[in-house]
């Protein structure tokens, strides 16, 4: 089998696989970093969105052999380097904008891109980025939220009570 | 200033970290050495006969180490339903087995009839490809009416027809709702079609077959909502497995809506496979099986009728509805269209005569069971739908008509016509509290800017109610259950004060590790840091029912209150040991026993600490430890009840529904943590959006599932809805249970349906479209819009 090489949250790794193996398998089953969570066959749930090379993509669509001598980072790669968790993650908790944490990795390498690109992204802007990410629990609601505070916005006035 | 811990307190989820940082243990994540991989074969058409299955080539396949067809189960036994419900005339339901893998006959497009277990996730499926199956296609019985006028072609052969059982509830009430009908002023009736919803949990169900031959035990880790149930089945009804043999363990589970609730056959497949192989044996669904596999929603047609006086005085209500269970009988499949549906077909109203008929039918489509609401949603979207039409019809406000009818609370207990005695609530209150935060008064003015816009704005207002935290055993045995339906728990102290909490409930998203420490660091006075919340195996757990129905507070939750209050009046008898007091005398406020009338007291810690070194008790009149379990069994249903109110916005060139708001007023009684409550609304909401705008489950008349991918199946996206309004500030404490507390889970989904529905049809209404009294769900632009052509 042949032999592929990257480097993931800073760590060079490297393993044997099928040409068909996916790079969100690859990621879970060789590496066990099991936050990359696959939830559909189609390409159309957003839950295993990584970053490749600083652009997200789809885990699951990608081959790990074009992976190749690329940086990926994961869910596990976004804390502080202390640990703690990182600006987007402690919004995520602030502001419940998780349930089941399942569709929760991609949610976060999602909103990680959008910041990245727009660093004050309007509510429409972040629903519409948010497009190819489906959270079966939360309504986005606080999701969205989240997002607007993890770029520093005031959210205090959203949905007042 | 909100209290930051304890009850009432809005505190951050604890679980949130390990799963920020992707550290949760979903089952697929679970990996035990040595450990085969099953793939399943699945009928591709809706209804066939099975041949020869021919596995010759496969089996020599690389990696190969079993095949299993169903001709491997056909002695053991099958996947019961839950509940018996009999037909009105007094015959008893029709069950016909369902198998671990599909024998004789497959059933549904999508029913198991092989697996492969092969060293690989790839060889197995490589082999599966390999095996040749011969499946002579027969008719396939698709549609409910069909399926009920033409009982020649059969789902299953050895039933007369494809009828489940036709019941009617309450069978005395039905010749005077007959006669108040006929008598009645004025008539609505309405035919509705109940969208069959597809749950989609994000996490596909998985699960890990483990045996050890050794000891002759048994390990199932598995997506379950309530693994204590999944044991019973899979080990008492399906595999002949003694219960002490086996353990299951519902790991983190990446949510459930019902669809995780059920047992189902792969389950006994991996331990079946397990055993014989003796090494584990995994499997994860591609989500394509879970559209195939996976308990489907809803699927009713009813026709319902509202009679009325002239002043909207409701005088009665009769239903007659067909919903579908697929082609075999789920675990509760037979509770969800009758006791989950009929009995809340009084809604929040005096309505004097109420009759209910439901028939469920066999059909050639995946089984259909509870989904977030089950049968409730169904229910308030009959009678809520029928009143805005009787409104519109009577020329009253579709809020007065409502308010004209409601139950008040100098009423309760209230003790309806379909069986139910609602213990507490305030309708009133909370269409109060709905006016005011959907600034219904600003509607027109907002209508007028839509308007501008080129669009038709709409208002939408319902209200619901829902029989929650299912329940006592008592009545539902009655009723036709074949299980209890208390809940349990363990406190078990440690000797250094902090404490494990041992729970019947399940937590796949609802955030019980951090609500659950909030109640009993509330009763006990010590932080929630010091108390660990332990759910989901077997092994660890006292026997309880699990996560659904909005039951894991009201129900798990008192039983951890009863079982804190056991810890109380032993620690309290330690107490007064240690300061030589009656037990009597002793008073614990605040983490501390003190001697009432005195200043001697001790803390929580000392006294922990003297339960597990007891150098000098009494040991005939005081044991050692601080342990206790409870077992709680409620007097009632919860009842949660609310107003909804959404505006939308319809495109007239495209028929395309924008929400532009919605409001939710809930009167959930007592509330632990807000912010998680109102999450759990959002949640709901956004289904309950989803069915009456997106989605839809589609079968073509060869029974083949057209919506079987997200592509096809559409589940609202985050730019489907917008930011929701949510109050929980009217509360009406459940008078039964000892938190007072109603449950959230589920309401959102059954509130929110109707209320975008009459949103649209008013928005036709007031953009002149008055031929449109009613569109069914999904509400898509092509229905919208074909509706308004005249
Ligand atoms: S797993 Fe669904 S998009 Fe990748
Ligand atoms: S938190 Fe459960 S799917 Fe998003």
């Amino acid at each position: 089998m042949p032999k592929v090489t990257m480097t993931v949250n800073g760590m060079a790794v490297s393993g044997e696989v099928e040409g068909r193996t996916l790079l969100s398998d690859f990621l879970r089953d060789d590496l066990g970093l099991t936050g990359t969570h696959v939830g559909c066959d189609t390409s159309q749930c957003g839950a295993c969105v990584v970053h490749l090379d600083g652009a997200p993509v789809k885990a699951c669509s990608v081959f790990a052999l074009d992976a190749e001598g690329a940086k990926v980072t994961t869910i596990e790669g976004m804390a502080n380097p202390d640990g703690s968790l990182g600006v987007i993650q402690k919004a995520f908790q602030d502001h419940h904008g998780l349930q089941c944490g399942f569709c929760t990795p991609g949610m976060v390498m999602s909103a990680a891109a959008l910041l990245k690109e727009n660093r004050k992204p309007t509510e429409a802007e972040i629903r519409a980025y948010l497009d190819g990410n489906i959270c079966r629990c939360t309504g986005y609601h606080n999701i969205v939220k989240a997002v607007l505070a993890a770029s520093g916005q005031d959210v205090s006035r959203i949905a007042a009570e | 200033m909100p209290k930051d811990h304890g009850i009432g307190a809005p505190m951050t989820r604890r679980e949130d970290v390990r799963f920020l940082m992707g550290r949760g243990t979903y089952t697929d994540d679970v990996n035990v050495q040595g450990q085969a991989h099953a793939v399943f074969l699945r009928s591709q058409v809706a209804h066939g006969r099975i041949g020869k299955i021919d596995t010759r080539a496969a089996a020599k396949m690389p990696g190969v180490l079993a095949i299993f067809t169903g001709e491997d189960f056909k002695d053991v036994g099958g996947n019961p339903a839950g509940w018996f419900i009999g037909s009105r005339d007094g015959t008893p339901m029709r069950e016909p087995k369902r198998p671990v893998l599909a024998h004789g006959k497959v059933r549904h497009v999508g029913d198991a009839y092989a697996a492969v277990v092969a060293e690989t996730y790839a060889q197995a499926r490589d082999a599966a490809e390999a095996i040749v199956a011969d499946i002579r296609e027969l008719p396939a019985v698709v549609d409910m009416a069909e399926a009920v006028r033409n009982p020649k072609n059969r789902v299953h052969d050895e039933l007369p027809d494809n009828v489940c059982f036709d019941w009617g509830w309450i069978e005395d009430n039905r010749a005077k709702v007959d006669a108040a009908i006929r008598a009645a002023p004025h008539v609505t009736t309405l035919h509705l079609v109940n969208n069959r919803l597809i749950p989609n949990a994000m996490e596909p169900r998985a699960s890990i077959g483990e045996y050890n031959p050794g000891t002759g035990d048994y390990r199932l880790t598995t997506t379950s909502q309530n693994p204590h149930l999944t044991r019973l089945l899979v080990a008492a009804f399906v595999l002949g497995i003694p219960e002490h043999k086996l353990t299951v363990v519902a790991p983190d589970v990446g949510g459930g809506f019902g669809s995780k609730i059920y047992h189902y056959g792969e389950e006994a497949l991996v331990l079946a496979a397990a055993r014989r192989l003796g090494r584990p044996v995994k499997w994860t669904a591609e989500r394509s099986e879970s559209f195939l596999a996976d308990a489907h929603g809803r699927d009713h047609v009813t026709k319902i009728e509202l009679a009325c006086e002239k002043d909207g005085t409701f005088i009665a209500i009769r239903t007659e509805t067909l919903a579908n269970v697929g082609a075999y009988l789920s675990n509760f499949s037979t509770v969800t269209p009758t006791f989950l549906h009929g009995t809340l077909m009084a809604g929040n109203y005096r309505v004097p005569n109420v009759y209910v008929n439901v028939k469920t039918v066999f059909t050639n489509t995946a089984p259909v069971d509870a989904y977030r609401g089950a049968g409730r949603p169904e229910a308030t979207f009959s009678i809520e739908r029928v009143i805005d039409v009787a409104a519109r019809e009577l020329g009253i406000d579709p809020i007065e008509i409502r308010r004209r009818n409601f139950i008040t609370p100098d009423m309760f207990p209230y003790t309806t016509p379909v069986g139910l005695q609602y213990d507490t609530g305030n309708y009133g209150a909370t269409m109060d509290r709905l006016v005011e935060i959907a600034d219904i008064a600003g509607f027109e003015q907002r209508r007028a800017e839509s308007a501008r816009k080129g669009l038709l704005r709409g208002l939408g207002v319902n209200c619901y109610i829902e029989a929650c935290g299912i329940a006592p055993s008592n009545l539902v045995g009655a009723l036709g259950a074949r299980v209890g339906l208390y809940d349990a728990a363990t406190v078990r102290v440690n000797a250094t004060g902090n404490l494990s909490i041992m729970t019947g409930a399940h937590s796949h998203g609802q955030g019980h590790e951090t609500a659950f420490a909030q109640v009993v660091a509330e009763r006990l006075g010590i932080p929630e840091s010091s108390i660990e919340i332990v759910h989901g195996d077997t092994s660890k757990i006292p026997f309880g029912m699990g996560s659904y129905g909005s039951r894991s507070l009201a129900v798990c939750g008192s039983a951890i209150v009863r079982a804190t209050d056991k810890i109380i009046a032993k620690a309290k008898k330690i107490a007064a040991h240690m300061m030589e007091a009656a037990p009597e005398d002793v008073e614990f406020r605040d983490g501390k026993f003190s001697v009432v009338g005195t200043d001697k007291s001790v803390d929580w810690g000392a006294v922990c600490l003297k339960a597990y070194v007891p150098h000098n008790f009494p040991h005939e009149s005081l044991e050692p430890g601080l342990e206790e379990t409870a077992f709680y069994d409620p007097a009632n249903f919860t009842y949660p009840a609310g107003a909804y109110a959404c505006e939308v916005e319809v495109d007239p060139g495209t028929g395309k529904v924008t929400i532009a708001s919605f409001a939710a007023a809930d009167d959930f009684g007592n509330i632990v943590n807000p912010l998680i409550v109102e999450g759990q609304v959002h949640g709901g909401l956004a289904q309950g959006i989803g069915q009456a705008l997106t989605e839809g489950a589609v079968y073509d008349s060869s029974g083949q599932l057209l919506t079987a991918s997200y592509m096809d199946y559409a589940m609202p996206r985050a730019d489907d809805l917008p930011f929701f309004r949510v109050d929980h500030s009217c509360r009406t404490p459940c008078t039964h249970n000892p938190l007072g507390v109603k449950g959230c889970g589920e309401a959102g989904a059954i509130g929110s349906p109707p209320a975008v529905v009459n949103a649209v049809i008013d928005a036709l209404h007031r953009g002149g479209y008055t031929h449109v009294r009613h569109i069914d769900m999904p509400l898509s632009p092509v229905r919208v819009w074909s509706a308004m052509q005249r």
